[in-house]
């Protein structure tokens, strides 16, 4: 049984004055010259190599929890735009809003995915790179250990649920 | 409760209530797949489902092939032979690289129709709004999955209407009241959203000019145009189908928008989108006096490849000669407009103006089967994008087939006298 509470530690995507980057396109995650690439082993070291400031990504110590804000993943419908951040151990993605053939992709690939508004700006407790936290995904609750603060976000369908429980959309359709 | 359109739709396909903001199962009238992405979804199917059986229901599912037919590189001659081998093996419909562009084919033979669910490789899917019908493209394995399950998954979105008020110029088109919308929305206006249309000039649309502006609510981020079928579109679709107990779809009094837009056209001029950008419009009389020079046009595209539109490009070309610095290529969306190019003398009427006509199919949006200039090179196209890179790295503006026929005959930018 896949665990509906989710612990680790937050990469919080912000620029140099510290404001969240909106409508990241999936150029900007994993650009198309990479398209050729099958083996999500090699996808990782090509996560955000064409995002101004974060180029480097793949070799920080970027933690679990990927954190970001606006029409995160607009664009193409690349599964390599998903499947970079889980080669690197993203175990979830935290985002106020994703381009729609984005969300699908990550949900059917059994990623769990949180999308609420507010999660990046000043009506909620900031949270921030390094943060410990502890996401319950039936009931949106983020738990920040490190600071002591909790943000009650949208939790996840009953559909995406279902999804992440069995894996991912393939094995999930073998349920039906 | 009352609903919307989309509501009305998923509604009626799914056991669960469609309130906006939810994820509902919805069952798929319609599962596709086409030469681009296909090979994938056919891979998907044979990795994850080995062994099983992998199509839920042959009556239900189909391949059509439309971007790069017949294949003009060896990647897509591959992946179109490993589409046509599964099918055979399968006895899977398979239109193939004769039949014309997937989205249109599934309206003309009946398979898509009003309050219908379809799902399929394009992008452009969505045109089935212009019957009343929610088409919606996804990514292979999305597509894979509905093959094997018959439904899927889906959010439903919150709707906008959009009321057109004014009658249509007559020196107007459908294309040019589309481009008026796409303005006004910008490209991401209708983000995640289903937007419905309605008013008289939208009453008085025939399918061809609803298909056109079905067709670039992709351009403004939405999810899907519906249009409310009239007695016309209801008629072909009841024919087309074969099944005359065919109901139309409309929303209910009350139902609930998260926005109402209502757009004048009283004052509509010929339009045109600047290259890059197909929100960035602009009247094409503006361009007139800097004489903008061009070098190729093509007309056609699942936006503006219908009769009309071919019949309309054809109406001022008879009896006068393309510019000599003009390649003009026209391609029909469908084999059965291109057979009615032959027949009513059409085809004739382009070949003495000095046209290129193509057999049907995308043309030449996403590097497809032909179309393709050069760097500093001009070209006015009656698709739906024009991103750069898409149809070679020149210059490329949107327009209608009639400012696309002026401007060919002139050899610059020019619209239609009014």
């Amino acid at each position: 049984m896949k665990p509906t509470t989710i612990k680790g530690k937050a990469i919080v995507i912000r620029d140099e004055n510290g404001k969240s980057i909106d409508s990241i396109d999936t150029d900007m995650i994993f650009h198309n010259k990479y398209l050729h690439i099958t083996d999500i082993n090699e996808m990782g070291q090509y996560a955000f190599d064409n995002l101004e400031g974060w180029e480097d990504f793949a070799t920080r110590d970027i933690g679990e929890i990927l954190v970001i804000g606006q029409n995160f993943g607009s664009g193409s419908s690349r599964q390599q735009a998903v499947d970079c951040f889980v080669a690197l151990g993203v175990k979830i993605i935290l985002g106020e809003s994703f381009g729609a053939i984005y969300k699908r992709n990550t949900i059917n690939a059994g990623v769990p995915l949180i999308e609420s508004q507010g999660i990046m700006d000043e009506t909620n407790p900031p949270i921030d790179t390094e943060d410990e936290l502890e996401i319950n995904l039936e009931t949106g609750e983020i738990n920040n250990l490190t600071k002591g603060t909790i943000i009650s976000a949208k939790p996840m369908s009953k559909v995406q649920l279902d999804i992440y429980k069995a894996g991912n959309l393939f094995e999930y359709g073998r349920q039906l | 409760m009352a609903y919307t359109m989309i509501q009305k739709i998923i509604g009626s396909h799914s056991d669960e209530e469609p309130i906006p903001g939810s994820i509902v199962w919805m069952d798929l009238d319609i599962r596709s797949a086409r030469d681009f992405a296909g090979a994938s979804v056919v891979k998907n199917l044979e990795t994850n489902y080995e062994g099983e059986s992998q199509i839920a229901d042959l009556a239900k599912t189909v391949f059509t092939f439309d971007c790069v037919v017949p294949a003009n590189n060896l990647g897509y001659a591959e992946n179109q032979q490993i589409i046509r081998d599964y099918a055979r093996e399968r006895d899977i419909k398979l239109y193939d690289v004769n039949a014309g562009i997937g989205s249109h084919i599934l309206i003309d033979d009946g398979l898509a129709v009003p309050n219908s669910t379809v799902v399929g490789t394009d992008s452009h899917l969505n045109i089935l709004g212009a019957i009343g019908s929610f088409g919606q493209g996804m990514g292979d394995q999305d597509i894979a999955f509905t093959f094997k399950a018959g439904r899927t998954w889906f959010e439903v979105p919150e709707t906008i209407k959009v009321t057109i008020e004014g009658e249509m110029p007559d020196y107007c088109s459908p294309k040019d009241l589309t481009l008026a919308v796409v303005k006004r929305f910008g490209s991401k206006g209708a983000l995640g959203k289903a937007v419905e249309f309605e008013g008289k000039a939208i009453d008085q649309l025939g399918l061809d000019g609803r298909i056109t502006l079905a067709s670039m609510v992709t351009e403004m981020g939405g999810i899907i145009g519906l249009i409310e079928p009239n007695d016309e579109v209801m008629d072909y679709c009841r024919t087309r189908s074969n099944n005359p107990d065919l109901e139309k779809v409309q929303a209910d009094e009350g139902a609930n928008y998260v926005d109402e837009v209502v757009i004048d056209i009283s004052d509509l001029e010929p339009l045109i989108s600047l290259p890059g950008h197909p929100e960035d419009v602009v009247t094409v009389r503006s361009l007139e006096n800097q004489k903008i020079s061009i070098d190729s046009t093509i007309i056609g595209s699942c936006t503006n490849g219908r009769w009309s539109d071919i019949k309309a490009l054809a109406d001022i070309l008879e009896g006068n000669k393309i510019h000599s610095r003009v390649m003009m290529k026209v391609v029909a969306a469908t084999r059965e407009i291109y057979g009615k190019m032959l027949s009513e003398g059409t085809l004739q009427a382009l070949y003495d103006a000095g046209a290129i006509v193509s057999h049907p199919g995308c043309g030449s949006c996403a590097q497809g089967q032909l179309g393709m200039i050069g760097t500093t090179e001009v070209q006015i196209s009656t698709g739906n994008r024009n991103f750069r890179g898409k149809q070679g790295l020149g210059q490329n503006y949107l327009a209608s087939p009639a400012t696309a026929a002026v401007s060919s005959l002139a050899g610059y930018i020019k619209a239609v006298d009014y």
